[in-house]
């Protein structure tokens, strides 16, 4: 048995999984511990008791000056700005990508702009948008929506570019008119790479979100994160960093999983 | 039926098509066979409208010929031919919906139900009836090539367009082909041309056999003459099993005669 022909059944593979994360962990610990055997009052690498005690403030208990839960508070905002950003991004990319990989014409007009502005840093727009938009909500989501938007929509317009010429030949000589094809040849078949557009653009939305929440916000992950930092307190950091990592991964299976259900044409070789 | 008049086509200063004047009659089945490059496909693209002559008139019953694909002519391509995301019975209900319904390209209800059966019927037609649900993915190059057929017979084109619908397929499951599309030819009284390599299959298959070659040649610029029809045979419908034989003689004769027809496929 060769290594690169073994195939791990898979339970077993859920297992090889999973052993690097217990390692991760017990490494932690154990380093945890040993910071702490010789400095009782270490924060650089917290206990798990101590991150369980500081969370659990901030979980089950309301915050004194505001009366708020602060994690759920943190939590919900987030989401929202995150959700509303990729919900802009997302059907922008639809729409536009479908007309520019559609319509060689829009494609030609259109097309070198979505390049100039998809080589433009975001975060060096971040100022323009706090001007524009002001510190609120519109200018983080909006960060978002520039930051990933232009990628989505070239990937999208790029798939459509690439279908193949004679499936819009067909369809024309099934009688369709250019909104046909658009409608029931192009669209459908630019739904799982869309959803597959939206996945890969996670990554990069969260860091604008955090990037933006660090900077000017009152409320949301990012912004706690970067206001616990002056007290040293790694016990709110680290599992806020958890917590957003266990977000991530669950949206990512979801659409995943969304993607399989809604468009199983399209995963029919996959398995 | 289709007529050509004295058709040029050029790209840039290569000419690939020249003096192609043809006149096609309705229910022949013409075979168009040559070497690559000889233009087999762009006449094909002509016909079916995808590409302009830059000389010449194309006529479909006295009409000229719109410039740009329609419902009256039907394709089969070799591959990519039939819709990813539909299943079978999705990709013939297709065409039905598109010519019913240009803004939402849908059909609902009792208008819906009615195409769905004419759709299945369709499918009966070429062996597909217990496959209505599959999707393209999960069928084979066969069944999706019968699927294709279906798709655009169900829009009850004037002329069928086949370009190597069969060239990537299996010698025996290629046999079958040849039986089902001779059958729908018979029964639906269609116009087919069809680009091919196989020269057995042109002879079998057509009534009539069109070679496309280049008549002269410039060593200096080859590119300076494009192709013409250098061989138009008219083959007498043959009927059973004997002129099969007979045909495969022909296409001997023809090989014999020179022509270098390649079997390697160059789209």
């Amino acid at each position: 048995m060769r290594w690169v022909t073994a195939q791990p059944q898979r339970s077993r593979g859920l297992m090889l999984g999973v052993l690097p994360l217990l390692v991760l962990a017990l490494a932690y610990i154990i380093a945890a511990a040993a910071r702490h055997a010789e400095n009782p009052a270490d924060k650089i690498l917290p206990l798990p008791g101590a991150m369980a005690a500081a969370m659990a403030g901030l979980v089950f208990e309301p915050d004194p000056l505001s009366g708020q839960y602060l994690f759920w508070a943190d939590t919900l905002a987030s989401l929202w700005r995150l959700g509303a950003g990729l919900g802009i991004a997302t059907l922008s990319a639809l729409v536009v990508g479908l007309v520019l990989g559609t319509l060689p014409p829009v494609r030609s007009t259109l097309g070198p702009l979505v390049t100039a502005i998809a080589v433009v840093p975001p975060i060096a727009l971040l100022p323009i948008l706090f001007i524009v938009f002001g510190l609120g909500e519109t200018a983080k989501v909006a960060l978002i929506v520039v930051g990933v938007a232009p990628f989505m929509i070239r990937d999208v317009a790029g798939h459509i570019g690439a279908l193949p010429r004679e499936q819009v030949i067909k369809a024309l000589t099934l009688g369709a008119n250019s909104w046909g094809v658009m409608l029931r040849v192009a669209l459908p078949q630019a739904m799982p790479r869309l959803i597959e557009a939206l996945r890969l653009s996670l990554g990069p939305a969260w860091v604008f979100l955090i990037s933006a929440e660090a900077i000017a916000a009152d409320v949301g992950l990012g912004y706690r994160i970067f206001l616990v930092r002056r007290y040293l307190a790694m016990d709110v950091i680290l599992p806020y960093v958890v917590w957003i990592a266990l977000l991530a991964v669950v949206m990512d299976f979801a659409l995943t999983q969304a993607s399989r259900r809604l468009f199983g044409w399209a995963h029919a070789g996959a398995h | 039926m289709l007529t050509l008049r004295n058709v040029w086509v050029e790209y840039g200063d290569k000419v690939v098509l020249e003096r192609i004047s043809l006149d096609i009659a309705k229910g022949s089945f013409v075979s168009i066979i040559g070497p690559s490059g000889a233009g087999k496909s762009s006449l094909l693209r002509l016909i079916l409208g995808q590409e302009q002559p830059t000389r010449g008139r194309i006529s479909l019953d006295g009409a000229l010929l719109p410039e740009e694909c329609g419902p009256d002519r039907g394709v089969v391509f070799q591959r990519y031919s039939v819709f990813p995301h539909l299943t079978v019975l999705g990709n013939v209900l297709l065409g039905l919906e598109f010519g019913a319904s240009p803004f939402t390209a849908r059909l609902f209800g009792s208008a819906r139900r009615a195409a769905r059966a004419e759709a299945e019927a369709m499918l009966e037609q070429v062996g597909l009836a217990d496959s209505a649900q599959l999707y393209p993915a999960q069928m084979s190059g066969g069944m999706q090539q019968r699927l294709a057929i279906a798709q655009a017979l169900i829009k009850r084109p004037r002329i069928l367009l086949l370009d190597e619908p069969f060239g990537a397929l299996d010698p025996g499951i290629r046999a079958d082909m040849h039986t089902l599309i001779t059958r729908l030819w018979r029964e639906h009284g269609l116009t087919i041309i069809m680009v091919t390599h196989d020269i057995k299959e042109a002879f079998s298959l057509g009534t009539r056999v069109l070679t496309l070659d280049k008549r002269r040649h410039d060593p200096h610029a080859p590119h300076r003459y494009g192709a013409g029809v250098v061989y138009d045979l008219e083959l007498t419908r043959k009927q059973a099993v004997s002129d099969e034989t007979e045909a495969a003689e022909m296409a001997a004769g023809i090989a014999a005669a020179g022509i270098t027809i390649d079997t390697v496929g160059n789209n």
